[in-house]
């Protein structure tokens, strides 16, 4: 659907550099990355909002490197709406149509669909000035989606609503693009938010594609330390590996199977890391001792910090496991992983 | 309540000393002339004539400023590029020139020993001392003031609504014309009182370049040389009274543009 091949843009100070990113028909596609890695001037490239320097981009087969963005067929949803504020509900939805040649008929009915599934019947008449954010996040969805756009860009759509409104429009979204055959791209900071509504993804840092793949590969596989840690994997180490056994900082880890590189790097998800008591052998292949340096407070889990030998883990578990098992700053605790938890790379 | 500190009466007495050295001359002079000297005054062919031609000529300064500046304010408001501070800095040139010397400067190639001056005189436009000249002049002092004001009405209006409108089909004309100019109207509106008012206020330009035909202050002038202090003040207060209407508007749109946010 949309290919992106060797994509560079000079905008002075920060360039994107390279990319390559290919999006299938129909698919909803994340992309995420920290602030500043360029992730809005890729949206705006895609849409032809932004000139690039070299590459190509084909959309659905065809060479649009150099078309118009009126032309493109790529709606665009910016993290602010960007409603016409001088124009009424009403007018900002249908301000496509005056471009688009439609039957009457055709229009009527997808206005009337998405009126009523973004639920915004009663606000036609308002000024997007008016309206609350969430209101203003479904009229700006309906005025993109009413000119029928190939892809929908959405620069991080959800993140300037109430946590509350949040889960709504989420459920909102992933309706809309079951009910539409339109291909979504998503720009998003939020994890759960990617994990709930798309299968594949791309991460961005510093005007470059880090990694592109299926979610949960991205989530379990990190390609490089960047991403392990952009994904949180906060245990990363540097290790050694000698057969099917890792050594960092002089303690042997159990991998389960031979690595090809004979030194790199091992990532293990804080959540993956089991604490007990007493030390549990069975099914864990790797099952330490050490003592507990930190306890932080992250709400609904804690992060507790384990030095074991010279080595510290990272392992998140429920404030009432945390109570059960009375762990405190200095305390003696087991903890294990499965060597299936284990990335190397 | 809490006692007010000294600093809090200083700033009032500086307040109320400068109100008073703005009001009070113009007070004095509007209310000095009769009102069968006004009435004289406003019936008097020339005066008409000057106070008409003052507004005409200031109207189309405005209305040049209105077509050649505002494209300009809207690459100035939307593009970065090397030198654009140094283009911004041109632009605003007209208001630190003495006003003789913007005279003089107009008169250097509207002059037939310039090649602008002859390619003018051969195709029939004479600059010195013609109803031409005069906006040219009015132009020239009048041009930073529209295209300051319509460039920050432009820089206020976020590029991302021109973007979803390009997205969402409508070419660069149809979104200017749909969504950049029906936002930023008023700014233009607001440019073009300010551009006006600016205009109808100049003296020293128009003097060096078109003595007549007269305008207003020019006129004002060459009454106070003539008859003195008497003669001038109804005059005055006729020019004096259509500035303030300008400002006027100018004020209520500003106000009400403030209330809409």
């Amino acid at each position: 659907m949309i290919h992106i091949e060797n994509v560079n843009i000079n905008l002075g100070e920060f360039k994107l550099r390279d990319i390559n990113l290919s999006i299938e028909k129909n698919e909803f596609f994340i992309l995420m990355g920290p602030t500043g890695a360029g992730k809005t001037v890729l949206l705006e490239a895609m849409a032809g909002l932004i000139r690039v320097h070299s590459g190509r981009m084909t959309i659905g087969g065809k060479n649009v490197t150099k078309v118009p963005p009126e032309k493109r067929g790529i709606s665009i949803v910016y993290q602010d709406y960007a409603l016409f504020p001088h124009l009424t509900v009403l007018e900002n939805i249908t301000y496509g149509l005056h471009f688009h040649k439609l039957p009457k008929k055709e229009s009527k009915q997808r206005q009337n669909r998405l009126v009523e599934e973004l639920n915004i019947s009663h606000l036609l008449q308002r000024l997007p000035t008016n309206l609350s954010g969430g209101e203003n996040q479904r009229v700006a969805l309906a005025r993109a989606l009413m000119v029928n756009p190939k892809v929908l860009l959405l620069d991080e759509p959800l993140s300037a609503l109430d946590p509350g409104f949040r889960e709504d429009i989420r459920i909102g979204l992933k309706r809309l693009h079951k009910s539409t055959d339109v291909t979504f791209l998503m720009v998003t900071h939020d994890f759960a938010e990617a994990l709930s509504l798309a299968d594949r993804a791309a991460i961005m840092n510093e005007g470059k594609i880090e990694q592109m793949g299926y979610m949960k590969d991205i989530f379990q596989r990190p390609d490089s330390t960047f991403v392990a840690d952009f994904v949180g994997m906060k245990n990363l180490f540097m290790a050694q590996f000698r057969e099917t056994k890792a050594i960092v900082n002089g303690l042997t880890i159990e991998l389960g199977t031979t690595p090809e590189n004979s030194h790199g790097y091992l990532a293990i998800r804080p959540e993956d890391i089991v604490l007990s008591r007493e030390k549990l052998t069975s099914s864990m292949r790797n099952a330490f001792s050490g003592r507990v340096t930190a306890i932080v407070d992250h709400g609904l889990y804690y992060e507790v910090d384990i030095i074991v030998e010279k080595v510290l883990f990272k392992s998140l578990i429920t404030k009432s496991s945390l109570f059960e098992m009375e762990i405190t700053e200095g305390s003696e605790i087991c903890l294990s992983f499965k060597s299936t938890a284990i990335h190397n790379f | 309540m809490a006692k007010k500190e000294l600093f809090f009466w200083i700033t009032i007495s500086c307040g109320i000393i400068i109100l008073a050295f703005i009001l009070l001359p113009l007070i004095e002079m509007m209310t000095a002339p009769s009102f069968s000297m006004l009435k004289e005054t406003i019936q008097d062919k020339d005066v008409v004539r000057s106070i008409w031609l003052s507004i005409y000529t200031a109207g189309l300064a405005a209305l040049i400023a209105f077509i050649f500046g505002t494209p300009l304010a809207y690459i100035l408001a939307r593009t970065t590029f090397r030198g654009k501070h140094l283009i911004e800095s041109i632009i605003d040139l007209p208001i630190v020139i003495p006003h003789p010397v913007v005279g003089i400067a107009i008169l250097s190639v509207a002059g037939k020993n310039h090649w602008l001056g002859q390619f003018f005189s051969e195709i029939g436009i004479r600059i010195m001392g013609s109803v031409t000249g005069i906006v040219v002049v009015l132009t020239f002092v009048g041009l930073p003031f529209y295209v300051n004001a319509v460039k920050n009405g432009f820089e206020s209006i976020s590029p991302r609504l021109e973007n979803v409108s390009r997205s969402l089909g409508a070419s660069m004309f149809s979104t200017f014309s749909r969504i950049t100019f029906p936002l930023a109207w008023r700014s233009m509106l607001i440019g073009i009182i300010m551009c006006s008012a600016r205009a109808i206020s100049e003296f020293g330009a128009v003097v060096v370049v078109a003595y007549h035909p007269m305008i207003a202050p020019v006129l004002l002038y060459e009454r106070f040389e003539s008859y003195g202090l008497k003669y001038s003040q109804p005059v005055a207060v006729w020019l004096v009274s259509v500035c303030l209407a300008l400002f006027l508007i100018l004020r209520i749109l500003t106000l009400r543009n403030t209330k809409d946010e």
